[in-house]
């Protein structure tokens, strides 16, 4: 076996190498020429391609993003800000908490199960890193047409594979999204979202100081895995009977991560690292470079020392290994023995790989050859920065022409009916807990709320009841149908579900999922969802701590709908103040928050019933969002609720339907004045809630939303003698809704399509 | 009637957690010498009639569909006479 070294590089300038292959334009191929002043070796190539490509260094998506760095709120509570493995946000007390969505979704589709589940193992890491204890993870999910086959295969993979993985690690997964639309056919969305919390004093950051220190790589061994791409190199620089194709999936191993994660908090709380980087896409290349970039600039790697699996592995294929329950730690020389002890005690294996020096280069070497010479920020900090075009289509315009308004809408009491208990059960409507069964929602004890709740939401602290709230959302229809107003609702959306918790919004991250950035109109859907989310966030005071860009989501030539998904964290003083979202006692008024306006496009209704999309979204009024956040979380903590649930996907009707299947206990409504009850069940404006208030409580509630101005609606009041929903001023008629009944619809729609 | 054994392993490349747990528990209860494990599972199926190409090529489907995961799975295909 040949290695290709640098005085190769040097002797044989003019030798072709398979740049393209690797995914490099030949510019780029160019420009790392410049970069080196000669031909890169085939390792420094490896590096550079897996680094520069989209997923690493966010080339297109950069010169967009920058505005969640320039429209920054403010905002006393963020500690670390974007561009660190995840972002750090103060929920007083002495506590943090860091939270961050990552996309997993081309892994989970070729492999469902072990794509979504090292997902989860990937997105624990980057928390772990940053010296917090991973307590929650969350799983929004986008599949196709839920009677296509092929949707059988991929949604059941990955809920296994986020169950398997998320319940051997203990860890509680406590809410996320399950969506369907055509769009995601060949193409499913597979986020994922951790929460980790920590004392102030243990925030830790990913850079390698102190010259002379040790870079330790520690955890599983290295081995051939999801290197699928560099095989390319594999094949030129092995022996023809070597190894030919290695597979690009990664399999996890949970019970290692779990180890992986006491060992690592183990070492922090210790004070025995300096930096510490977790090794995803990308594996050493990625961990090592950024190290050296973000601390004193130099780095030695002797590359031999990295403990294989399989020891047939070439230099470039150790590079890009993206071997799972991996992490990389900066150590004083003195205590590398200590550091030692603690991984033998966690039984995890450990190696020095390297030492940070202050030459301002990474340097690799492999058996005493040098293979590898290059400026660290070249590599991770310093790749290509594209400004591609985009445009908005021209179909956009036939797109808002088309709206719901002349969609066929039930015209009798029996066909209201009949179109709720249908709506009741569309598989985007219909119980998910089919799914989230499968998923450990209480492990560790500390779980407040998880699904079907608003918001999932985690004790942080047993002796205050200090907690934090986190939602994620998105109506993909809405930012098909206008991108910039499409972020903004997904936005409005999940701060709004923390809210009703009780929880106060701070905080955003963000999974952006879109096509071909080498489309002009996916481009311009994904300029204007960044700058409508940056201007939102802005105004909301929610600063963005942190994501993920994916790119490149289409079946075909066919790109996704525009998805960009929006976590928001709350925090709760004490969680025994939640607002739970069934209601409970006899005679409690229902209310509805907001106003209702006659607002289809893009709806739950107009896609289910009709299988249309057009239109313009609903209207959205920042400010009046942030006023309904106010009184639900000033509601919470006075006790004027005794249930909340926000109204979203499928209307106050799905609202309704959702609070009273969750307590079992009926209600009467009745259609406010001035609604026809289609508009008023179906309709999706923004910036509503169904409260329900405890008649002691009736007249301090009103004051205060009349202090703040805010439109409320009476709409009924809870009525345990029932177990029904009776809705009068239905065309003049009352229809009636057995609780049982929308139960059974409710939940046996996944259970057929997919048990 | 035929015998047809299909064995099932991931690819070497790929990580094997039991394998793995395996080891370490040789490890543990004082058995040394024993450097790697891959752990994989067997199919026996039993044939109607006599093997044939047609036949074979049947049961190579079978195996690359149904009984393994091609993506991360390898697999032999042999005959019991």
């Amino acid at each position: 076996m040949s290695v290709d070294k640098v005085s190769d590089a040097i002797s044989s300038p003019d030798e072709s190498q398979p740049f393209a292959e690797l995914g490099l334009k030949k510019d780029e191929y160019e420009s790392i020429r410049g970069i080196l002043g000669r031909r890169p070796t085939s390792s420094e190539l490896a590096m550079y391609s897996v680094m520069w490509s989209e997923h690493c260094s966010y080339k297109s998506s950069k010169v967009h993003l920058r505005q969640f760095g320039t429209k920054v709120p403010k905002n006393n509570s963020m500690l670390v800000g974007i561009g660190e493995n995840a972002g750090v946000v103060d929920i007083g007390q002495g506590w943090a908490v860091t939270f961050k969505v990552e996309s997993h979704n081309h892994p989970s589709y070729v492999e469902p199960y072990q794509g979504a589940a090292t997902g989860i193992g990937g997105i624990v890491r980057d928390i772990i890193s940053m010296g917090a204890r991973p307590v929650a993870v969350m799983d929004p999910l986008r599949f196709g047409d839920p009677e296509n086959p092929d949707t059988r295969r991929v949604l059941t993979g990955i809920v296994s594979g986020i169950g398997g993985y998320g319940n051997c690690l203990g860890l509680p997964n406590i809410g996320g999204e399950i969506v369907f639309d055509p769009s995601y056919q060949g193409n499913p969305l597979v986020n994922a979202l951790c929460v980790g919390t920590m004392k102030h004093e243990d925030i830790h950051l990913a850079k390698a100081t102190g010259i002379g220190n040790a870079v330790i790589l520690y955890g599983a061994r290295t081995g051939g895995d999801g290197i699928g791409g560099v095989s390319v190199l594999a094949s030129e620089t092995f022996d023809a009977d070597g190894p030919a194709k290695r597979p690009s999936v990664q399999v996890g191993d949970p019970f290692m991560e779990k180890l992986l994660i006491e060992c690592t908090l183990e070492v922090l709380h210790g004070g025995l690292v300096e930096g510490i980087q977790d090794l995803g896409g990308a594996g050493i290349s990625c961990a090592t470079s950024e190290l050296a970039s973000n601390g004193e600039g130099g780095m030695h790697v002797w590359l031999d020392r990295v403990l294989l699996r399989d020891s047939t592995l070439s230099p470039e294929e150790i590079l890009m290994s993206e071997s799972q329950e991996r992490m990389c730690a900066v150590v004083e020389p003195a205590k590398i023995d200590a550091f030692m002890a603690v991984c033998k005690k966690w039984d995890v294996e450990a190696v020095v790989i390297g030492e940070v020096n202050n030459s301002g280069r990474l340097t690799v070497e492999s058996h005493g050859e040098q293979i590898v010479d290059v400026p660290p920020r070249s590599v991770a900090h310093d790749g290509p920065v594209y400004e591609r075009p985009y445009a908005r289509p021209d179909w956009m315009d036939v797109r808002q022409a088309s709206g719901p308004e002349n969609l066929v809408r039930p015209s009798s009491a029996a066909q209201v009916k009949q179109t709720w208990l249908t709506m009741t059960g569309t598989p985007n409507l219909a119980s998910k807990s089919w799914v989230t069964s499968q998923y450990d929602r209480y492990v560790m004890g500390n779980t407040i709320l998880a699904q079907p709740e608003d918001s999932g939401m985690i004790r942080v602290d047993e002796k205050t009841g200090l907690g934090v709230a986190v939602s994620t959302d998105c109506n993909a229809r809405f930012a098909a149908l206008d991108p910039y107003k499409g972020a903004q609702l997904a936005l409005a959306e999940s701060y709004r579900n923390v809210a009703v918790t009780g929880a106060k919004p701070l905080a955003v991250t963000n999974c952006l999922n879109f096509g071909s950035p080498e489309d002009p109109a996916v481009m311009w859907q994904f300029e204007q969802a960044v700058t409508g989310l940056a201007d939102a966030c802005l105004e909301m005071g929610t600063p963005v701590t942190g994501g993920n860009v994916s790119f490149y989501n289409q079946t075909g030539e066919v790109a996704i709908h525009p998805t960009p998904v929006i976590g928001v964290l709350g925090v709760i003083q004490n969680v025994e103040r939640r607002t739970p979202m069934a209601w409970g006692l006899d005679g409690e008024f229902v209310y509805v928050l907001g106003t209702t306006r006659d607002e289809l496009a893009g709806s739950e209704w107009a896609h289910a019933i009709h299988n249309h999309l057009g239109g313009l979204p609903p209207v959205l009024d920042l400010n009046a969002e942030m006023t309904l956040a106010e009184i639900l979380v000033a509601g919470s903590r006075e006790g004027f609720f005794s249930a909340a649930h926000d109204v979203s996907e499928g209307g106050i009707a799905q609202t309704t339907a959702e609070m009273a299947m969750r307590s079992g206990i009926g209600v009467r409504l009745d259609v406010p004045a001035g609604l026809d009850a289609f508009t008023f069940l179906w309709s999706e404006s923004a910036t509503r809630a169904v409260v329900v208030v405890p008649q002691n409580q009736n007249d301090a509630f009103l004051t205060l939303c009349q202090s703040k101005s805010f439109p409320v609606t009476k709409i009924g009041s809870v009525d345990s003698s029932i177990k029904s929903i009776e809705l009068t001023g239905v065309f003049g008629e009352t229809i009636s809704l057995a609780i049982d009944e929308l139960r059974v619809i409710s939940e046996e729609t996944l259970p057929r399509l997919f048990g | 009637m035929a015998i047809v054994v299909v064995d099932v392993a991931l690819k070497p490349e790929i990580l094997d957690p039991q394998g793995r747990a395996i080891v370490s528990a040789l490890g543990r209860v004082g058995l040394s010498g024993v450097a790697d494990v891959r752990q994989g599972k067997q199919f026996v199926l039993t044939i109607d009639g006599e093997i044939d190409d047609a036949k074979l090529a049947q049961i190579n489907e079978i195996a690359s569909t149904l009984l393994s995961n091609p993506v991360i799975e390898d697999f032999t295909v042999q005959v019991r006479r």
